[in-house]
């Protein structure tokens, strides 16, 4: 090992650069990590942080520029070298070996021959845990940790590995308060000790409270540095430019309200719906997220009509909706597309034109040449791999897929989509969005539940996220990110 | 599509007569000799084959029927109470035609009629259905009894014969309210021409009408159907309705036609006998009135079996069962082989 405990390490970045292909994840950052700080790493997300972290763990390498470690030019190709260097991240997820026990998984890595030295391994274990005060059960498998005793281990074992450099990559995501104040109260022990310390992190709360300094990245640049005091308004116009903007480009102003549901509650899936009111209103895009089962399909079947809420009130464009059926809400322009194509959106049995003809016109007598070429109309407008003659069945999913969104009236005032990309690839969720978008001039309202929380961010003005039945949370998409998302998700609104 | 039903059908046919044969030889009867009586005693003379349309006009007209609940995906069982129903409606507009001046136009009535009473029973269980949830095979099992006891009070009630009530049913009609018979054929050639206007129809409307092209999507998935913006349920009591009728105007064609008075087995188990003749023809309208022709062929030639060999008349009975389950299989194990990959 390079390093011996206590060694004081500055890190330097300079004019770092990283493109992925045509995209530049950063852009000439050049930041100075000094021994005995906290140094904090602040920026929306996709402002390059994460890459930047890669590229000084070694993990990815760098397009160009400098990375100096006590003023001499490094470089390196693996994180081994990096790690032999005396750098450590804590990563995101917890890097480790879940059936193994802690002490199991303390030692790997760090015991040379083949006989592993139990005793002297565990009281060096426990004197590290007595030093940042954690308290981690060393014959316990790692699979019954929490997440933030896992990334304590994952700090100890860093530590013990001899890392003087520690990055941590938003640590305070999916772990209590209570691990949250151990964790900083380590983290400021380590920092008096000399060690340097990269906290990673979009939370302003975090970095305020527990930084000495802060870098501030914006779309792959450093866009301001600042020591403590800090000041939150500086802060914020650093990370996001001037005001916090949405991510998206020009976002229409939302309509009258179009759905407004009171109080509504309802069976179905694992937890039914309880007491939600919600307003949709015109042109809005709103993303339902939240994990499997926790609501949204109840909550979309209400608003198809498919379902009888239980209790509550329902209005569509300002009529009370009770008693009426799924065609009632149809012919008030709200249509819905349900996940399960076989089982609720097609027909197994009938062909492509069978579906446009049921589709059609409203006459006694179907027909069959006009179904025929709308089929065939549609099929070559949304790219569909089959012919007007075949039965859905036939179809592969993301075929099955475009065919559902080829039956998409023309100007809707309500869509309800239920995961409405699942199981296509990224060019056709684009292009599947990029038809969607259109609506949107026609004030169509979408409503849509997605479990990609990068679709949702990309694509929505507004997010309900949905836990065990219930609206934790309704927030403009501008206003919210991945990990606050996350924590809501799993029930931290 | 029917090169495949008919492929089936064939199969099925292969199969069922070894299983006869094999009955007739554990019987011990001779198995030629008992498929020649079977022949000989359903289409061997213009007598016979006029008792062979006879009985096929009313098992095809509740076939079509069955058609349409089958194609929404409806075991409609109550085509017997149905069929009852249309006869005691019929019968009852008959009598009122009684030394009318006019009976042409009774009788003309009493089909009309025969089908609403039809329909209306079988849109009971339809409501049953869709409203109470109860399934239509108990709805129209249920309702049979009804149909039949309903039937018996009328025939020994109010309708019954003036000083007789007895189970050879009510008074007969006058020959002007009743069909006309050609004469050495023995059978209704308005009947006839009835259950092919039935079939072509039918044939019509699934090919070429949103209505059968609706009751097709709501079989095959209701809820879908209804994003689709149609509600099942509706489709759902209209072929109920259609079926009922159907049946109906098969209990009418009894009435004026065969029997011309209500009796009380006035359904001979036509009803029951449709059912099987449509799962037969795998649903399929062209394939119907063949297998109904097979199955009355087989009705009326078993009557000669008692006689000539000794063997109770249930034979044909035994067949039509063994070949409905042959069929069954035969159809399923085709379509198995017709489509394997699909079922990942």
């Amino acid at each position: 090992m390079a390093s011996d405990p206590g060694a004081r390490m500055a890190v330097e970045l300079i004019d770092i650069h990283k493109e992925y292909g045509p995209l530049k994840a950063n852009q000439g950052i050049s930041i100075c990590f000094a021994p005995g700080y906290i140094h904090g790493i602040l920026g929306e997300n996709g402002a390059g942080k994460s890459t930047l972290m890669k590229v000084l763990a070694g993990f990815t390498p760098k397009t160009r520029g400098l990375i100096r470690i006590d003023g001499s030019n490094t470089e390196y190709q693996t994180p081994a070298e990096v790690s032999r260097l005396g750098i450590g991240m804590l990563y995101q997820e917890p890097v480790d070996f879940p059936v193994l026990s802690v002490l199991e998984n303390f030692m790997i890595g760090q015991t040379r021959g083949f006989w592993l030295n139990r005793m002297a391994t565990q009281k060096r274990f426990e004197s590290l845990c007595l030093h940042l005060e954690f308290s981690l059960p060393p014959e316990t498998p790692v699979q019954k940790l929490t997440t933030g005793e896992r990334q304590q281990l994952e700090i100890i074992r860093l530590l013990s590995l001899g890392a003087n450099v520690l990055i941590l990559d938003e640590p305070t995501t999916g772990i209590s308060s209570f691990q949250k104040e151990t964790l900083f109260q380590a983290l400021k022990a380590l920092a008096k000790e000399g060690k340097t310390l990269i906290l990673v992190s979009h939370k302003l709360e975090d970095i305020e409270r527990l930084c000495d300094r802060v870098s501030v990245l914006r779309k792959g640049r450093v866009t301001g540095e600042m020591e403590r005091p800090f000041d939150t308004e500086t802060l914020l116009k650093m990370m996001f430019g001037s005001v916090p903007s949405p991510l998206k480009p020009s976002q229409t102003a939302a309509g009258a309200p179009l759905l407004n549901m009171e109080n509504v509650s309802a069976t179905g899936d694992r937890a039914g719906l309880r007491g939600c009111s919600v307003v949709i209103r015109e042109k809005e895009v709103v993303a339902l997220a939240g994990l499997e089962g926790s609501g949204q399909g109840v909550f979309l079947r209400l608003a198809a009509g498919l379902k009888v809420p239980t209790s509550g009130a329902i209005r569509l464009q300002g009529e009370p909706m009770a008693g009426k059926d799924c065609i009632a809400y149809q012919n008030k322009g709200v249509t819905f597309l349900p996940t399960s194509r076989l089982e609720e959106g097609l027909i197994t049995g009938l062909t492509i034109s069978e579906h446009f003809a049921l589709k059609a016109s409203h006459g006694f007598r179907v027909r069959w040449n006009d179904a025929e070429q709308q089929a065939q109309a549609r099929i070559e407008q949304f790219r569909i791999k089959g012919k007007p003659g075949m039965p859905v069945e036939s179809l592969s999913g993301g075929n099955q897929q475009r065919l559902l969104l080829s039956f998409l009236p023309d100007a809707p005032s309500l869509l309800l989509l239920e995961k409405p990309t699942r199981g296509l690839d990224l060019e056709s969720t684009l292009w599947v969005w990029e038809h969607l978008y259109h609506y949107r001039e026609k004030k169509t309202a979408i409503v849509f539940s997605s479990s990609e929380l990068e679709e949702i961010l990309m694509v929505a003005d507004r997010i309900l996220v949905f836990f065990n039945g219930g609206v934790i949370r309704d927030i403009k998409t501008a206003q919210t990110d991945v990990h606050d998302l996350g924590r809501a998700i799993a029930g931290k609104a | 599509m029917i090169q495949r039903h008919w492929k089936a059908f064939g199969l099925s046919l292969a199969g069922v007569l070894g299983f006869t044969t094999a009955i007739l030889v554990l019987a011990g009867a001779p198995p030629l000799e008992a498929y020649y009586h079977l022949l000989k005693g359903s289409l061997g003379s213009l007598n016979k084959t006029g008792a062979v349309l006879t009985a096929w006009i009313p098992l095809t007209l509740c076939a079509v029927g069955l058609l349409y609940t089958f194609r929404i995906g409806l075991w409609n069982i109550g085509v017997e109470g149905q069929m009852i129903m249309g006869a005691i409606f019929a019968t009852a507009v008959l009598r009122w035609g009684v030394e009318s001046r006019v009976p042409l136009l009774y009788l003309a009535a009493a089909f009309p009629a025969a089908a609403l009473g039809g329909g209306l029973w079988a849109i009971g269980a339809g409501i049953l259905k869709t409203k109470g949830e109860v399934h239509e095979i108990f709805a129209g099992l249920g309702l049979n009894f009804v149909a039949q006891g309903i039937l018996l009070y009328l025939i020994f009630g109010p309708w019954k014969r003036p000083g007789v009530a007895s189970m050879s049913g009510t008074e007969v009609f006058p020959t002007d309210l009743r069909l006309s018979f050609l004469p050495g054929l023995r059978f209704s050639p308005a009947g006839l021409i009835l259950a092919v206007i039935a079939l072509l129809l039918t044939a019509w409307m699934f090919r070429h009408s949103r209505f059968g092209l609706v009751l097709k999507a709501a079989g095959s998935n209701p809820i879908a159907t209804l994003l689709f913006g149609e509600r099942p349920n509706r489709y759902m009591l209209l072929a109920m309705l259609l079926a009922g009728g159907f049946a109906g105007i098969a209990g009418c064609v009894q009435v004026s036609g065969v029997y011309h008075r209500l009796i009380p087995s006035i359904s001979s188990n036509y009803g029951y006998l449709a059912l099987l003749v449509v799962m037969l023809s795998n649903y399929n309208v062209f394939v119907v009135p063949v297998v109904a022709f097979f199955f009355t062929c087989l009705n009326v030639g078993s009557i000669q079996l008692p006689m000539m060999l000794r063997i109770d008349s249930s034979l044909a009975g035994v067949i039509q069962g063994a070949w409905v389950l042959v069929a069954l299989a035969a159809i399923a194990w085709h379509r198995r082989k017709v489509r394997p990959e699909k079922e990942h």
